[in-house]
């Protein structure tokens, strides 16, 4: 091959500069950003609240608790809540990551698939049913999982695997569940639509038991961050992939799987939170490429600290009033996409 | 005895391709030996592209047998084949932004373990691989600034960037103007003339008729020729093959053909 003297000056320069590449060490410098970040908003969110804490009480709070009520609170209450949202908005970011490289499509978000619908067609039909929240748990995943095995069904009828047909299976599921749900809020008595109202708009008031949503976090980061390179060539195409070595059918089903596990255990924790999962991926595409050894981890450490942060922001600016967190995101992802929409005519 | 022998870089026995129900392309025997550069020539839906992939293992022969390097693609350990041949792919879709070099890079891919970054040796390989398609410079632009010529290009520097033996080129024109045509032809015929093994998918008679070693021609319908470019080329077989008359002009030591 030809034509290797111009490359030598380029290298050189990025050889001087240490022995790890450069990428390598923005990573790291990206990710390392992102943890400090994901520190700070524990930190708000552990402190700040109707009964403010300073930064000492905090740590002595956590270090096991003198059995003040300060202790008491944040033990039982803020730390669940912040880890639950925290682990949440990792979810979702994470699987929005996967979904967009499945469809390949930037604006694929972890709910376009039906999951949400489902989950809340199986919430919503908990709550009309007077069960409580853990059978309303129950009943959310039970309608993810339901609609998820639908679509995969529906559309991989024939054994054929197109982006298209997936998506407008999804799409159409999706809008059932819609119609279901605003069926069940019709009939519902008066003294259950809040709540049903609240689960709809996503709220991590009642998440008292975040560990199995961190827990699946780290496992599922765990498990695709193998297959992030092979995950960038599927993001450029199925014969792409095919024809550098990557068992495309294998890595697809993984992440399809995944995917829905993670949104459907994020929706169960905190109902349908929206535009974390669509938003997060986003951004982080624009401000760091898209990378999948990047992108995946710093979506997954992003979007918890930006629904910890709105979680924080949704009890404290209106108190005694809490918001639902879900529509704190959306006030500020519609907005903030729009804006990007604008920005980057694709 | 055949154990001394080399095998063909690529060779189909007895294949037959099938598009739906419908076959192809039946009972199809080629060798691609080093140095070779095969063409493929045939009308529109004649199953050049699906042959292009079979032969690459993308694709399950309906019969036959695709063998590279003589063994079956199944049998090379997995990721394997992928530094052996590589397929240069119809349509480069973009469906999220990278740049020219992260897209050059991706060539490397089966060279690195799962956990390895790409090298400095990598990037040096990858911005030589564009430099040879007239990219240099171009490195940090992003692929959706570019034109289409220049995006074949690019999708032509990441092929090469594989550093395959075998070349499976799917119209490796495409996009591209008069001087660009020539000069990827020629650089695949320096390989080949170091000893890679190329085949293509063209539309330009007279270009294949001046670089390819051998050539294919398919009717569509199963039917297909196949023997060196000499004696494939012919106005007779060109003019059945594609549906319309051609005429041979003969200018100095080549013919052209051209439609009648």
């Amino acid at each position: 091959m030809n034509g290797g003297t111009m490359a030598h000056g380029h290298t050189a320069t990025r050889n001087a500069s240490g022995g790890m590449p450069s990428q390598r060490r923005r990573a790291a410098r990206v990710l390392a950003g992102l943890v400090l970040a994901a520190l700070a908003a524990f930190v708000w969110s552990l402190t700040a609240g109707a009964l403010p804490v300073g930064f000492g009480d905090l740590l002595g709070a956590l270090g096991g608790g003198d059995g003040s009520m300060e202790a008491d609170i944040i033990r039982s209450l803020r730390l669940p809540r912040a880890v639950a949202a925290f682990a949440c908005g990792g979810l979702l970011a994470l699987a929005g990551a996967l979904m967009q490289v499945l469809l390949r499509n930037p604006l694929a978000d972890p709910y376009v698939l039906g999951i949400s619908g489902g989950a809340a067609v199986g919430a919503l039909g908990a709550i009309l049913a007077g069960a409580t929240s853990g059978w309303i748990d129950g009943g959310a995943f039970i309608g993810a999982l339901g609609a998820t095995l639908l679509v995969f069904g529906l559309a991989h009828g024939d054994g054929s695997w197109t982006q298209t047909r997936l998506l407008l299976t999804g799409v159409i599921v999706a809008a059932g569940c819609g119609a279901a749900v605003a069926l069940m809020l019709s009939l519902a008595p008066e003294g259950r639509v809040k709540g049903m109202l609240f689960w709809l708009m996503g709220d991590a008031s009642g998440a008292t038991r975040p560990w199995p949503a961190l827990g699946l976090l780290v496992i599922g980061l765990a498990s695709v961050l193998p297959f992030a390179r092979e995950l960038n060539l599927l993001s450029r195409g199925e014969i792409t992939a095919r024809a550098l070595g990557v068992r495309t059918t294998r890595l697809r089903g993984l992440v399809y799987g995944l995917g829905s596990l993670l949104t459907a255990v994020a929706v169960t924790t905190v109902g349908s939170v929206g535009f974390v999962g669509l938003i997060v991926p986003h951004l982080v595409r624009l401000a760091i490429g898209n990378d999948q050894r990047l992108l995946l981890p710093a979506a997954t450490l992003a979007g918890g600290v930006l629904l910890c942060a709105a979680d924080t922001a949704a009890r404290t600016v209106v108190a005694p009033i809490q918001l639902p967190v879900g529509v704190l995101t959306a006030l500020i992802g519609v907005p903030v996409f729009l804006f990007l929409l604008a920005r980057h005519p694709r | 005895m055949k154990m001394d022998v080399r095998p063909p870089m690529l060779a189909a026995e007895q294949l037959t391709v099938h598009v739906g129900r419908r076959d192809v392309l039946r009972e199809l025997n080629i060798t691609v030996q080093p140095g070779d550069t095969l063409v493929i020539l045939g009308r529109n839906g004649a199953g050049k592209t699906t042959l292009l992939h079979t032969l690459a293992g993308l694709r399950e022969a309906a019969r036959g047998l695709v063998l590279l390097s003589g063994q079956p693609y199944a049998a090379w350990p997995r990721g394997h084949e992928a530094c052996l041949r590589g397929l240069l792919a119809q349509s480069q879709p973009d469906f999220f932004s990278a740049s020219v070099l992260e897209t050059a890079l991706v060539g490397r891919h089966p060279y690195l373990g799962r956990w390895d970054w790409e090298s400095p040796e990598d990037e040096a390989i990858a911005l030589a691989a564009l430099a040879s398609m007239g990219l240099e410079g171009f490195a940090e632009r992003q692929v959706p600034t570019l034109s289409g010529g220049e995006r074949q290009r690019l999708a032509i520097a990441a092929l090469l960037a594989q550093r395959p033996r075998l070349y499976l080129l799917d119209e490796p024109l495409a996009h591209l103007d008069l001087h660009h045509q020539v000069a990827v032809l020629d650089h695949f015929q320096e390989l080949a003339a170091e000893g890679a093994g190329v085949v293509m998918v063209l539309h330009d008679i007279n270009l294949a008729a001046r670089y390819a070693s051998h050539v294919l021609l398919l009717d569509g319908e199963g039917g297909h020729v196949f023997g060196p470019a000499r004696d494939v080329l012919t106005t007779e077989r060109l003019s059945g093959a594609f549906g319309h008359p051609l005429r041979a002009v003969a200018d100095g030591a080549q013919t052209l053909f051209i439609p009648a």
